[in-house]
């Protein structure tokens, strides 16, 4: 009963693919099932039915047309892919940027969709990306939004315009308009707007974000919305739409397990593009929205493809280059390369979002779930505990200085030993396989580490998908494709 | 628009309703949020009532899924602690002022505990909301371990002889495991001084079905005893709280109906359902 979107249509996918030949009426029961899955995850029943019907009248034109022995149920799976991507966006749209800076940009939403914490990532991208961003304070209603929107300014490096102490204090619309003369003198050229939380009815606030539009003409207003909102998101949306107009969307609380559904109808009802996705309470988990992986995601097929890319960020390219020139000089991989990897992985993110994004992974999700992520930190700490020199021959690590590490990572001295034994093991196996293949899964799961995270660097054959697909494509018959190209 | 109104008076004089009808029925709870496996069980019971007196009998079927736990807040001899928990954004920090405020108009003394150390000035949003109400709130350093700050104030008061303590805690997503565990060691370590009589989870009324995860997995973690549904006042019916009365049997307590520290009160099933049935 609480399971995700995904897991429900995996499961009805899974018993379409089990019979031999479809028939109408399975189509029609694999649609009753979608229909069930598809509302459980809120996804507006405006949306779900008509939604259903297209998905019905296409399955059964196909059927007649598909020999037998063809994969029926990859056929439909795929007229339902294809549907969700559709209605997700088709293409995803980046900021639009003004001829004249500053772009300015306005965030609007209800309360608590994330509009503060989302101000500072949509900041922290874009100034990652050299971009001179300010970010503004015109949430002068919510008690110390004002002081959250400095803290969240202070940690991501970027300042903030703040002239009222909010709380009830101050004239939002002068803010927002005041905040650009002040870019504009000091030559910033993106102004981040973040304003009070206000619900669609409320007229008199809603009149208060079209003040500050009418201000500021923003280049972009992003309605922010809860990843978690139920059937309320359409009329919220169109209230938003109506009132203060918006031009892209942005998921917030992705990293919850309600996932798909808004994002389903409020794309389809509004017609506005989802722009981002936010799914963490790091400032950094933070990404662009990709209808595809996102439609892919809802169909349990996982998110190979934003993996990937995480990785790319992590692993930074002079740092695997040494490591691979390294290897091609014939050292040895040594516990301080083992060390910068771990770093790296940590930078990834959390393990357990990681390996979330793992196709299938859906069927381990308890297990993914539970994964200790301070099993990372631990062995980190029993490396970190090293010296120099043992970091690069662990055989001079006599008892006395495996005590002394054990000590220093308060650890027991078996933890140190089962770490040397696995790492000496790991090394043998990586002076026989110098050249291809990827971190063997045996090693790997024995650090803790799931199998063919490290193949990254080694031109990993035999990792996990992370390291082997670039594949973007959703579409599982296209990927397969891809795949066999 | 209740949503009843219209499909009571064309099932009056009648002994079965059109099918069309029934979808709309169908509709009108889905929207509402009750979700797929509520909104099937009371269309099913719905379908055998007669037409004479349908009225009564919606009202009868509805009333069947509530809770029938107690609604008032549990009050003890010695100092009565209140965890309060959610995800994020839901509205637990103004819920625990809101919350306080109302204690504290019926003669209650009460205290603060700000354990939401991790959301960036979440600490000195409850301290405004303290002054403007005139309650004390006891904090740490931001960044401080939550539960050492909850067992402080929870040692604080029980000097004091308070009424009340209310702990805000940060809100955490239920899938979170780290989050959850740390959630229950603020009131294990709460419980070394006081026992938590009431963990109220704060539901936002614009929740979907993630809801009843939510309500779940709180229970599981902190065995939730009643639900604060916030944000009444705007187009959402919050019809997924309902749905948790229904499936897990945990009593809504209070609603909350906007910004002031008034706006704010006890949960009437009987005016809520009325208000579903009939204006």
């Amino acid at each position: 009963m609480f399971d995700s979107l995904s897991s429900k249509l995996t499961g009805a996918f899974a018993s379409l693919r089990s019979r031999g030949k479809i028939t109408s009426s399975d189509i029609d029961s694999t649609c009753s099932e979608i229909r069930a899955a598809l509302l459980e995850s809120d996804v507006a029943l405006s949306v779900v039915e008509p939604f259903i019907e297209t998905i019905r009248t296409k399955s059964l034109a196909a059927l007649p047309t598909l020999q037998s022995g063809t994969n029926q149920a990859q056929a439909i799976f795929e007229i339902v892919n294809t549907e969700l991507v559709e209605i997700l966006g088709g293409a995803a749209r980046r900021i639009r940027f003004a001829k004249n800076p500053p772009t300015v940009i306005m965030l609007a939403g209800l309360q608590g969709a994330g509009k503060t914490t989302l101000a500072g990532k949509l900041a922290k991208f874009y100034a990652d990306q050299g971009n001179t961003p300010l970010l503004v304070a015109s949430d002068l209603q919510r008690p110390n939004a004002v002081n959250q929107l400095q803290v969240v300014g202070e940690s991501v490096g970027v300042p903030v315009f703040a002239p009222e102490p909010g709380n009830g204090v101050g004239n939002p619309v002068k803010v927002a308009e005041q905040s650009l003369a002040y870019a504009k003198t000091k030559l910033y050229n993106m102004v981040i707007v973040d304003t009070a939380g206000r619900l669609g009815v409320d007229a008199e606030l809603m009149q208060q974000a079209i003040d500050i539009r009418t201000a500021i003409k923003p280049d972009e207003i992003l309605f922010v919305v809860d990843a978690m909102i139920g059937q309320d998101a359409v009329k919220t949306a169109k209230a938003f739409e109506d009132g203060v107009g918006f031009d892209g969307v942005v998921l917030t609380k992705l990293d919850g397990d309600a996932r798909g559904g808004a994002a389903l109808s409020i794309a389809k009802l509004t017609g506005k593009p989802i722009m981002f996705s936010s799914n963490g309470e790091k400032l950094s988990d933070f990404d662009i929205f990709y209808p595809e992986r996102m439609a892919s995601r809802i169909l349990g097929m996982g998110d190979v493809a934003t993996l990937a890319e995480q990785a790319k960020k992590a692993f930074d390219g002079d740092a695997s280059a040494k490591l691979e020139e390294k290897f091609a000089r014939g050292d040895d991989f040594t516990l301080e390369d083992f060390l910068e990897q771990l770093e790296a992985m940590s930078k990834m993110g959390s393990m357990s979002k990681l390996l979330g994004m793992l196709p299938g992974a859906g069927a381990m999700k308890k297990q993914i779930e539970n994964f200790d992520e301070s099993e990372i930190v631990r062995t980190k700490s029993i490396v970190q505990s090293m010296t120099p020199l043992e970091r690069q021959d662990p055989k001079v690590l006599n008892g006395s200085r495996r005590a002394r590490i054990a000590l220093g990572a308060g650890r027991k001295v078996q933890d140190v030993n089962t770490l040397v034994d696995k790492f000496t093991a790991a090394q043998k196996m990586m002076r026989q396989m110098r050249k291809g293949g990827g971190m063997p899964p045996a090693m790997a799961q024995g650090m803790g580490i799931p199998a063919g995270m490290g193949g990254q660097q080694f031109g990993g054959q035999k990792g996990l998908p992370p390291a082997k697909k670039k594949s973007k494509s959703g579409n599982p018959a296209k990927r397969a494709a891809e795949e066999r190209g | 628009m209740g949503i009843f109104s219209k499909f009571v008076s064309k099932l009056k004089g009648q002994s079965t309703a059109d099918p069309l009808d029934w979808q709309e029925l169908e509709s009108e709870l889905l929207g509402a949020d009750l979700g797929p496996t509520l909104t099937s069980q009371i269309i099913q019971s719905a379908k055998l009532i007669k037409g004479d007196d349908a009225l009564a009998s919606l009202t009868q079927i509805l009333n069947s899924h509530l809770s029938t736990k107690a609604r008032e807040l549990a009050n003890n001899e010695a100092v009565t602690a209140v965890m309060v928990v959610g995800v994020n954004g839901t509205g637990k920090t103004t819920s625990v002022a809101k919350l306080a405020a109302h204690l504290k108009s019926s003669g209650n003394s009460v205290v603060l505990a700000a354990a939401d150390t991790f959301r960036a000035a979440a600490v000195d949003q409850l301290q405004t909301w303290g002054n403007r109400i005139g309650v004390e709130v006891i904090s740490g350093k931001d960044g401080a371990e939550p539960a050492s700050v909850a067992f402080d104030a929870a040692t604080r008061v029980k000097d004091l002889q308070t009424d009340y303590l209310l702990i805000d805690t940060a809100g955490r997503l239920h899938n979170k495991n780290d989050l959850m565990a740390e959630l229950e060691k603020v009131k294990r370590v709460v419980e070394k001084s006081l026992a938590v009589s009431e963990v109220l989870l704060v539901i936002d009324a614009t929740t979907g079905q993630n809801g009843i995860a939510q309500a779940k997995i709180f229970t599981e973690a902190v065995k939730v005893t009643g639900l604060i549904v916030t944000k009444l006042d705007g187009t959402a019916r919050g019809g997924v709280a309902l749905a948790i009365e229904s499936a897990l049997d945990i009593p809504i307590k209070f609603i909350g109906t906007g910004e002031s520290d008034r706006d704010f009160a006890e949960f009437e099933p009987k005016a809520y359902l009325s208000g579903l049935i009939s204006d």
